[in-house]
């Protein structure tokens, strides 16, 4: 069998479903502590957001809707006037220590000129304002938080001994006897380079990827996003920065571009095989000889003995919708399952070189042949596609889900994967648990009929 | 520009979209951007849909800003007809759609000519009408659409049929507990001995459309979707409609009076016989409805006077304001409705029966009226519900906006007879519950929510650290215990003295499932 192919990618028609890319506000408010998020735009992006995320709308968010009425786009208000008085009611209500703005399809086709109206509001209202065009004409789902960060890193301070020493103290008397600022100021830190990891994660699998990376002897200095917005971290000439989630690319160039630091081109912390990928190729950036990562990758396998059994052999097919696709399949291709195809919304080969020359590895190394990449998939084709060969799980968006279930196709949802832990050696398990879960439920005497589909009973 | 946290009802294409996906095999596509295909995932998780949603995006990216759609929207449609050979193809404008002002009539009437089946452009203004007007406007476009096409091809049948029938109109997918609904309306109907002619748009057939006019009469059970419909009828053929709400004892009973009125009217003329109802009324009232009974009855003494809150959209909220004041003595110091476009027939409905009348899209304004009130009870949607979750109040959901749980798989209709006991149970269950924990509360309280630190600790050994114990408190109570005991197990296992992070997470990577 031939098995060492260059990746070969497709391009569909782009027709497929995702999430709005505003959608990730639902994450990086809660990431982001003392932030709020303000999405400009119209009633379909609140109905969205209302139903996208459900519960959390109970919790008193931190998110809202600047919803444009037909006086906005006719312009006969002032855009100006009108986001300030917003911006002072949230200020007057909440107080954040950042005010992101989320423009949407509406504010670009408008051209509302957020960029530009953002520093006026800034210095009426005394707090910064950060802009982000998630919008669904450019972007998908978790390029959402992309555009974010790249909006971010602008915010970071520069990179320089002594104002980053001054900046420290000043976080150290806020934040207190935080656990998290003994990784800060950890004194070995000086004669290493500095290292800044971007992307957003939970506040434990950050301190998990902290603690694997103390383990080889690398301290951090901090995290694009931080928990707070006044912690970020300082970027500039020197500084080496990765990226653990393969949808930053925007993010990476502009870390690159603008703000002159070195990119860590790596796999990403996911499954064992992408989280030791990652630590050998910061190791070996940073010029640390790595310290028993082939126990811990080894060690971690043998603790999932148990769900590999049940994937091994198994096929399935990816429709596209998180752009965590490559990073997913790579891993489950190394736990012995079958790809089909990996549909993609987008793909930076630039970004994800080093991701997708591991996939490359990893089919060689499984002796599988290389699966096609789609990019920009068409789900009515992709469907028909997977009539024939059917496989044994599609990894797909809710509005697939039932539908293909009920043609006797397990389906496990998509979108769980941006929610879940799922990086680090910690996590890979509940990678698993969440790929079999399909798997695992599956109940002879309910689910054996071959279609439940009413479509199909006539 | 206004701040918005929550909405009630959904922008207009939402609406397009719930009753072009009701009739069956009518396909949809949305103009509009990535991402605003959302309707599908409600459709398929709400409704547990079995079957793929018959609507797609012709995507509005940034070619389509520079250049127009072109020849993109009419590919899109032709290729939706060659795949799926669809009745009919609904072309539904967006918020985007409507700001970029193409010319989308034209795509359609150019589109039309290429393709077998109907193309219709959804006329609804995105900036002017919310999800429930632009529901009934769009059901009136397809039955005026498909009525007119008839009419020209001569297939129109006027004759109305030879026993008794109705058709019912409204039931849409999505609509709250329409499903139910629709159940019990037909069965109370053949309980009448009227047959029902046509649903729609629920299930309904284009082809069929043309024998909407061989019914008898229409009902529409709810105001918000199918009233345009009805009046159009009205108008065209002559048909009468009833617009009551048979929900509750006393308006089911008022809903059948004026079915009997309307099939007397035909009856004249094809016997002399007339037909009279007021026996199955008092039957049905009696013993198939428990509602009557059980206001009597000493658990509903303990009730009365108590206050209760409601809010809705304008069917609902009438409706269970009148039950509640009328058949169960519950007091109503306010009731109130989001759907300003029918704000005086809600203003005369209510009027009488509470003490305060809300219109407002507003959900913060309710959330205050609430919070002021301190009503024993809060009738309402899923925002309400939320709100007295805040404030301690119990609510029962009366109405959309939804969530996955007010699409029960049970029988649970809220119209006719069945519906006045699940009413019944609702408004029963809620007072109720707010009793039960405030008694809870004047004994003692429920269990402490602490972290019990007695789970495995004969022997107290094993130490948490303080950075440790402060991550096991962020994991969600439910598994916070069995966590804990696994940690513990795991340090003991390997002689760890004190439990650090690094600990917790490294039994994480141990456990087994």
């Amino acid at each position: 069998m031939k098995t060492s192919e260059a990746p070969v990618f497709e391009c569909e028609t782009g027709n497929y479903h995702t999430f709005c890319p505003i959608s990730c506000v639902a994450w990086l408010y809660q990431k982001i502590e003392d932030s709020f998020f303000l999405v400009v735009g119209t009633k379909t992006c609140g109905y969205f957001l209302q139903n996208a995320l459900g519960v959390t709308i109970l919790a008193e968010p931190r998110y809202a809707m600047a919803e444009l009425e037909e006086g906005d786009i006719s312009a006969q208000l002032s855009d100006q006037q009108e986001l300030k008085k917003i911006c002072l009611q949230i200020k007057r209500d909440r107080n954040p220590s950042v005010i992101i703005w989320i423009g949407t399809c509406t504010t670009e086709i408008i051209k509302m000129d957020l960029e530009g109206i953002a520093p006026k509001v800034e210095t009426c209202v005394g707090i910064p304002i950060i802009v982000a065009r998630a919008n669904g004409l450019d972007y998908a789902f978790t390029q959402g938080e992309d555009t974010v960060l790249a909006a971010m890193t602008h915010r970071c301070p520069e990179y320089n001994w002594c104002i980053a020493k001054r900046h420290k103290n000043t976080t150290r008397s806020i934040i207190g006897d935080d656990p998290n600022s003994a990784l800060i100021d950890s004194k070995e830190k000086l004669n290493r380079p500095n290292l800044v990891l971007f992307g957003s994660v939970p506040a434990s699998v950050a301190s998990q990827l902290n603690s694997e990376l103390k383990r080889q002897s690398i301290s951090l200095s901090g995290w694009l996003p931080s928990q707070k917005y006044i912690e970020l971290p300082s970027l500039g000439e020197g500084v080496f920065v990765c990226g653990v989630n393969p949808f930053l690319s925007r993010t990476a160039t502009t870390l690159m571009r603008r703000r002159k630091c070195q990119l860590v081109g790596a796999p990403f912390p996911i499954g064992p095989d992408g989280t030791r990928a990652w630590i050998d190729k910061i190791c070996s950036v940073l010029n640390v000889e790595p310290d028993g990562l082939d126990v811990r990758e080894d060690n971690i396998w043998k603790t999932m003995q148990d769900y590999i059994c049940l994937v091994t052999g198994k096929s399935v097919f990816f429709m596209g919708d998180n752009l965590l696709e490559i990073s997913i399949a790579r891993f489950l291709i190394r736990c012995g399952m079958v790809v089909y195809e990996v549909g993609i919304p987008y793909m930076d080969k630039r970004y994800q070189a080093a991701e997708l020359l591991l996939l490359q590895h990893t089919c060689k190394k499984m002796k599988q042949p290389m699966p096609r990449i789609v990019e920009k998939p068409d789900n009515y084709s992709q469907v028909q596609r997977m009539y024939e060969p059917k496989p044994n799980l599609a990894i797909t968006g809710m509005a697939h889900a039932n539908p293909l279930e009920a043609r006797g196709i397990d389906t496990k949802w998509s979108v769980e994967f941006t929610f879940a832990q799922i990086h680090g050696f910690t996590n890979a398990k509940s990678l698993l648990e969440l790929v079999t879960r399909p798997l695992r439920r599956k109940n002879d005497f309910v689910l054996s009929s071959t279609s439940l589909s009413k479509q199909s009973i006539k | 520009m206004k701040l918005a946290y929550r909405m009630y009802a959904g922008p207009a294409h939402i609406g397009t979209l719930r009753v072009a996906s009701s009739f069956r095999n009518v396909h949809a596509i949305m103009h509009a951007p990535l991402g605003d295909d959302y309707f599908n995932v409600m459709r398929s998780t709400l409704e547990r849909e079995r079957d793929f949603t018959p609507v797609t995006a012709s995507v509005v990216d940034r070619h389509v800003l520079a250049r127009g759609s072109q020849e993109k929207v009419i590919n899109n449609i032709s290729r939706k007809d060659e795949e799926q050979r669809p009745d009919s193809i609904v072309l539904t404008p967006t918020c985007t759609s409507s700001i970029l002002q193409e010319d989308l009539q034209n795509f359609v009437d150019r589109a039309s000519l290429l393709s077998e089946s109907d193309v219709i452009f959804a006329d609804v203004n995105y900036y002017r009408v919310n999800e429930l007007q632009a529901a009934d406007k769009t059901l009136e476009q397809i039955v005026r659409h498909f009525s007119d096409k008839a009419c020209k091809q001569c297939t129109l049948d006027r004759s109305v049929t030879n026993t008794p029938s109705a058709n019912i109109i409204g039931i849409s997918t999505l609509g709250f507990h329409n499903q139910h609904d629709c159940r019990e309306l037909k069965r109370l109907l053949r309980e009448l001995g009227i047959s029902v002619n046509q649903i729609i748009p629920e299930g309904g057939s284009l082809e069929y459309l043309k024998d909407l006019p061989r019914a008898w009469f229409n009902t529409v059970p709810y105001r918000e979707v199918g009233l345009m419909t009805a009046i159009y009828l009205e108008k065209e053929y002559g048909m009468p409609y009833i617009s009551v709400t048979p929900m509750g004892i006393s308006y089911t009973a008022k809903f059948i009076g004026q079915a009997e009125k309307l099939v007397n009217a035909w009856f004249c003329v094809f016997s002399s016989k007339i037909i009279n109802y007021n026996l199955y009324v008092e039957n049905q009232a009696k013993f198939v409805s428990q509602a009557a009974w059980f206001s009597k009855s000493i658990d509903c003494q303990n009730s009365a006077g108590k206050e209760a809150v409601i809010s809705g959209d304008a069917t609902h909220a009438a409706s269970i304001t009148k039950i509640l004041v009328r058949e169960t003595g519950i007091r109503v110091s306010c009731s109130g409705t989001y759907c300003k476009h029918d704000a005086e027939w809600f203003n005369e409905q209510v009027q009488g029966l509470c003490d305060e009348v809300i219109i407002t899209e507003n959900h913060t304004e309710v959330g205050d009226m609430i919070a002021c009130l301190e009503p024993s009870a809060i009738f309402g949607t899923q925002t309400e519900r939320h709100i007295g979750k805040r404030i301690d109040t119990p609510c029962g959901v009366i109405s959309s906006p939804v969530h996955i749980q007010n699409f029960p798989p049970g029988y649970r209709p809220f119209l006719g007879y069945e519906g006045t006991n699940q009413i019944a149970d609702l408004i029963y269950n809620s007072f109720n519950l707010g009793m039960e924990d405030h008694l809870l509360d004047v004994f003692g309280g429920h269990d402490t929510k602490e972290v019990s630190t007695k789970s495995l600790s004969t022997d107290k050994s094993i130490d948490w650290t303080y950075e440790a114990e402060s991550q096991l408190n962020k994991i969600p109570g439910f598994v916070r215990g069995k966590i804990k005991k696994n940690t513990e197990v795991f340090a003991k296992q390997n002689d760890i003295p004190e439990i650090t992070v690094d600990v917790t997470y490294a039994a994480k990577e141990r456990s087994n499932f």
